[in-house]
């Protein structure tokens, strides 16, 4: 196994370009235990950490442009206003160790289903911007990101230079079912965000289909109900039945396995009670951050 | 020159001298290792290093049952690195097998595996990959085997044999060749005790296949020496076990392999059988060079016998006034391939199964399965943990049906001093069972709703579910339960147990030292301690040193079973006082014209001085023993104990018993079925704290080990391939700091007038009682029956 250790973003590219089947490696807290578990075994690994600015992150107009290293620790530290759907899925990473050391770059580069990042991600509406020596910069739609189990839509002379995530317009929420109280991986995971802005819900469901997905008919549902009920403007308590079908329709769109981590159904069922309790919670901090005395109000 | 390196490997065990003025029995004295461990500077076994030394790795079944019809090993060999592959046809001796009750377990598989993951063939190279690599390159042709899996599979008309010719001295009164032993106790008149029943309650239980999960894996470094034999620095629970078992397959006598205890991260009974201690022997005695095994932890998975998984059959009858009448229980232990602990296990979950309880009408049967299962065997509780799981649930249900309290129903047929116990042994020294249920119950509760506590946000920290954001307090209910257990302490049923001292007086430095040598594992249970506290009693010393447990010292026994304080504990006092008289006959030689009280009183060592009982100096210690050391090395046992017969169960099987008491708290999300358990309060008889703060810490630990049984460990085994699913702490989750509850612990002693200081034996006690407590709460929570440990989220909600 050949180790490079490019010093510049153009010599990665240069790397990658020449040895396409070149695993990049950050904080290792992915790679490594499959190395160590003989599970992989790249010919070359490319070692991104001296290339500083993909540790970096800048806070723009909208979004954040988030490096693909920068540590968890960091953003929950640094981005809970910005970001706060990210920052809550960053506290739920493993162990404050693996939080020192693992970015966002790591769960998009594996794309496994139960990457704790993923459901934010897709309920923010991120772009991943990557590039290649060829054919330079491109962004891509986080909905058309994943591809398969452990599958994204990288192609293999790119490598992920940055994620931009747009700044929280609203209220985010993240919910991730374990069977312990911490350090564990997701059996389900739910993110929700409310995009006031543009009237708009979006959500993100971890761990419960080959892919990380929205629940696109959950997200409609809702935008329909909050629209012709005037909810946006009225800040009403969201009506139990409504909250009930949103459930049942995150459900639905759950596509999941059994495994030693839980069975199909409790997954879809979990991720049922996630997406009812995230809305409510959004929802109650959206009433409140309007400031709105309302009919009904607790 | 190289053989002085070969003799003294990095990271092996040195003397240990701990220095304290104060610091005798009774004292919170704190462990010499303690600074160390928690700095990252112990050596444990797996650090070791020895120039020259190659490392072994170990190739394991991928199938759990089949015929091993060819094994290629020509491509491992051929690789550049590699010193020696071994295969079953590679063993030296006439013994190829090794068990520490039944010799049942092949060194390595001779033309057949029984489950997955056991050891067919070694690899020796120069560094740890290329031994992995070279492993993998062996090509073995199975042909797999139908299955035995449970009971059903392995008593079945034409079950598979997993063990064809059974010669063992279980063979010739098992009902099948299928079970390793079975112990029933017959006692009173079940059907007659049946009829004064006004409620009867059944139950059937089944408790999960729990890991030992201790965090320092199987390891260990063997070196060849010139004489032909090897010396072996491991990580054990019992040296001289090891050596009995290990030196009979080498083909050497027991006194060409010496070992020595190195550092042991962690044991909870998962190291008292042979792991890797055979195969780097014969790796080392093959190559010539000492040679290092390391599992990691998918191997260690595969490398040690787990607690036993069971199914409980359980009936009681009590009358209207709360009176329990009878009990029938029939319990099944999965034992897996190889017998390891066992019968062992079968004796205790029989003899254990009614519980801390008055019952005079019972009928018991425990069995203990071979399958192709993986070997189960001793895990801290040893059988009683399975059993208390069981009766406890029994107990809320009759309390339940009779619609009295949980804890008043105990008490009220709770066993005390005096009790005769399902075998007709009477409990003869102080059994507060109905006192540790009171201080429980009598403990006020914590807070409700503590998540509100810090404001008007949820601290989610403090709800089921914790950072992972599940819930700010919807779904969530309380529950309270309550259970106590029964443990015995020591080797039980006719077993020999005994454990040696060697103690060693001397002037150094103008000052007296005593130094101990036992052959104890520490694991991490304190023994070190305790020994050095235990020598400043006896001797009036303040220096001790602790020489390294090896085999140069006679046996002290297994750590485990409750029983190293009480008995390597009670060798040291034993033989500390042996010392002792030795030295004031020493005193009475050099310095008895002096003073008459030297003839007339009774003379104690304190302070580094000799001393009258009324505290009058006779003489400084280091005077008394200028110029010569008193050395003795003796042995101590606890009181004989009785094999239990085979058809009724009857006889004096049993050293003593050990209580403890939990009240759970839990906090459930009733929707996505998460458990909090918000405080664990225990209460427990230890008879005499020889260091409280281990005697806690010790409590705390257990306690915790409970609590991951009821909530999250288990080896989950594919009943149609019988492999293993989760070998890896992603997936065998034991509990994080944040599942640790608040653990109030409230410590009785009230002293075994039989036992050493009168302390009792406390090491597993708190892992019995800690699941079904928090089961029961759990239940009170939910309004479920839930029969099964661990309960998973899928269990709460239906799913």
């Amino acid at each position: 196994m050949d180790f490079l250790r490019p010093a510049s973003w153009e010599e990665a590219l240069a790397a990658k370009a020449e040895h396409p089947t070149a695993v990049p490696i950050a904080g290792g807290t992915d790679v490594m235990v499959e190395i160590n578990f003989d599970h992989r075994r790249p010919e070359y690994l490319l070692d991104l950490n001296r290339i500083s600015e993909l540790a970096q992150w800048e806070v723009g107009q909208d979004s954040v442009r988030l490096g693909p290293s920068v540590p968890y620790t960091k953003i929950m530290e640094n981005l809970r206003t910005e970001l706060p759907g990210l920052a809550l899925a960053s506290h739920t990473v493993a162990s404050p160790q693996i939080r020192n050391r693992g970015g966002v770059g790591g769960n998009l580069g594996c794309a496994s289903p139960a990457g704790d990042a993923h459901p934010s991600l897709l309920s923010s509406g991120a772009d991943v911007e990557v590039e290649s020596q060829a054919r330079g910069v491109r962004l891509i739609p986080i909905d058309e990101f994943y591809k398969g189990v452990k599958r994204n839509a990288l192609e293999a002379d790119e490598l992920i230079k940055a994620v931009h995530i747009p700044k929280a317009d609203g209220p985010q929420q993240f919910s991730k079912v374990g069977t312990r109280n911490a350090m564990v991986i997701a059996v389900c995971a739910f993110g929700l965000a409310l995009h006031p802005e543009t009237r708009t819900v979006r959500t993100g469901i971890g761990s419960a289909a080959p892919t990380p997905i929205r629940a696109k008919a959950a997200e409609e549902f809702l935008n329909a109900a909050l629209e012709e009920g005037g909810f946006w403007d009225n800040g009403k308590i969201i009506t139990p039945s409504i909250a009930k079908q949103f459930a049942t329709l995150a459900s639905g769109a759950c596509n999941p396995i059994d495994d030693v981590r839980g069975t199909a159904n409790y997954r879809r069922h979990a991720v049922g009670v996630m997406a009812r309790r995230t809305l409510m919670w959004t929802w109650e901090s959206y009433r409140g951050d309007n400031g709105r005395t309302l009919e009904g109000a607790a | 020159m190289a053989q002085n390196t070969r003799t003294t490997p990095a990271g092996t065990p040195t003397n240990v001298t701990q220095n304290h003025t104060k610091g005798g029995i009774g004292e919170s004295t704190l462990r010499p290792d303690g600074t160390l461990k928690v700095t990252g500077e112990f050596a444990y076994s797996s650090d070791m290093w020895h120039e020259d030394m190659l490392w072994g790795q170990t190739l394991r079944s991928t199938v759990a049952h089949a015929l091993i019809e060819n094994i290629d090993i020509s491509e491992a060999v051929a690789m550049p690195g590699v010193y020696a592959v071994l295969t079953y046809d590679d063993l030296p001796a006439k013994m190829k097998n090794y068990g520490l009750e039944i010799q049942d377990t092949p060194v390595l598989a001779n033309g057949r595996v029984r489950h997955h993951g056991e050891p067919v063939a070694l690899v020796a190279a120069d560094h740890p990959e290329t031994a992995r690599r070279a492993a993998a390159k062996i090509k073995i042709d199975y042909k797999e085997l139908p299955l035995v899996t449970d009971e059903a599979s392995a008593l079945a008309p034409d079950a598979p044999l997993i063990h064809e010719g059974r010669d063992d001295h279980h063979s010739g009164h098992v009902p099948h060749p299928n079970i390793v032993h079975r112990q029933p106790i017959i006692r009173g008149n079940v059907a007659e005790a049946r009829k004064r029943a006004d409620v009867i309650v059944e139950g059937e239980y089944t408790f999960g296949m729990q890991d030992q999960a201790f965090l320092g894996p199987e390891s260990g470094l063997a070196v060849p020496a010139e004489d032909g034999g090897v010396d072996l620095y491991v990580a054990t629970q019992w040296l001289h076990s090891d050596l009995q078992q290990i030196a009979p397959v080498l083909g050497l006598p027991p006194e060409k392999v010496r070992m020595t205890l190195s550092g042991v991260g962690g044991a909870f009974g998962g190291r008292e059988d042979i792991s890797m201690q055979i195969h780097a022997c014969l790796l080392a005695l093959r190559t010539g060079k000492p040679v290092k095994i390391v599992y990691n932890r998918f191997e260690s998975f595969f490398g040690h016998v787990h607690r036993h998984p069971a199914k409980l059959y359980y009936e009681h009858g009590a009358t209207k006034d709360g009176k329990i009448t009878h009990m029938k229980c029939k319990i099944v232990l999965d034992g897996g391939a190889y017998a390891s602990a066992s019968p062992a296990v079968v004796g205790n979950a029989s003899s254990l199964s009614v519980g801390p309880y008055v019952i005079d009408d019972v009928d018991i049967e425990a069995i203990a399965l071979y399958s192709n299962n993986p070997p189960c065997g001793a895990m801290r509780g040893f059988g009683a943990v399975q059993a208390c799981f069981a009766y406890e649930a029994q107990m809320d249900k009759l309390a339940a049906k009779l619609g009295m309290d949980p804890v008043e129903f105990r008490q009220l047929n709770a066993m005390e001093q005096g009790t005769i116990m399902p075998t007709g042994q009477v409990v003869d020294s102080p059994a507060p069972v109905a006192e540790l249920l009171r201080r429980v119950k009598a403990r006020p509760l914590p807070p409700e709703q503590q998540w509100l506590a810090a404001g008007e946000e949820a601290d989610v920290r403090a709800l089921p579910g914790g950072l992972s954001n599940t819930t700010h307090g919807e779904g969530v209910v309380r529950g309270i339960g309550y259970a106590v257990g029964i443990k015995n302490v020591g080797f039980s049923e006719g077993f020999d147990d005994y454990s040696t001292a060697r103690v060693r007086l001397e002037v150094i430095n103008g000052e007296p030292v005593a130094m101990v040598h036992t052959a104890m594992a520490e694991v991490g249970q304190g023994g070190v301690t305790v020994h050095a506290q235990i020598a400043r009693t006896e001797l009036g010393v303040t220096q001790v040193t602790i020489h390294p447990a090896d085999t140069q010292v006679g046996s002290a026994g297994s750590t485990s079973a409750s029983r190293q304080t009480y008995m390597t504990g009670g060798a040291v006092k034993n033989t500390c006082e042996a010392v002792r008289a030795k030295a004031l006959e020493l005193g009475r030689r050099k310095f008895g014209s002096y003073h008459p009280a030297w003839a007339t009183a009774e003379l104690l060592l304190e302070g580094g001085k000799v001393v009258t009982d009324g505290g009058e100096v006779l003489a400084d210690l280091a005077d008394v023993l200028e110029g010569e050391a008193i050395d003795e090395e003796l042995e101590f046992r606890h009181r004989p104990t009785q094999a239990f017969d085979l058809v009724t169960g009857q006889g004096n099987g049993h050293v003593q018993y050990t209580f403890a008491a939990h009240r759970a708290v839990v906090e459930v999300d009733t929707e996505l079925g998460l458990v909090k358990v918000v405080e664990l309060a225990t209460a427990q008889d230890v008879g005499k704290a020889l260091n409280m703060l281990s005697v806690v810490g010790q409590i705390q630990g257990g306690t915790t080990q409970g609590l991951g049984v009821a909530v999250m460990e288990e080896i989950i085994v594919d009943p149609k391939t019988a492999k293993v699913r989760n070998p890896s702490f992603t997936d065998y989750l034991i509990p994080t700091i944040l599942d640790t509850p608040t653990i109030p612990v409230d410590v009785l002693e009230l002293a075994d007038p039989n036992a050493p200081y009168g302390l009792r034996g406390l090491g597993e006690a708190p892992t019995l009682s800690s699941t079904p407590a928090v089961l029961a709460a759990i239940r009170a929570a939910t309004g479920l029956e839930l029969n099964k440990t661990p309960v998973r989220p899928e269990h709460l909600t239906g799913t």
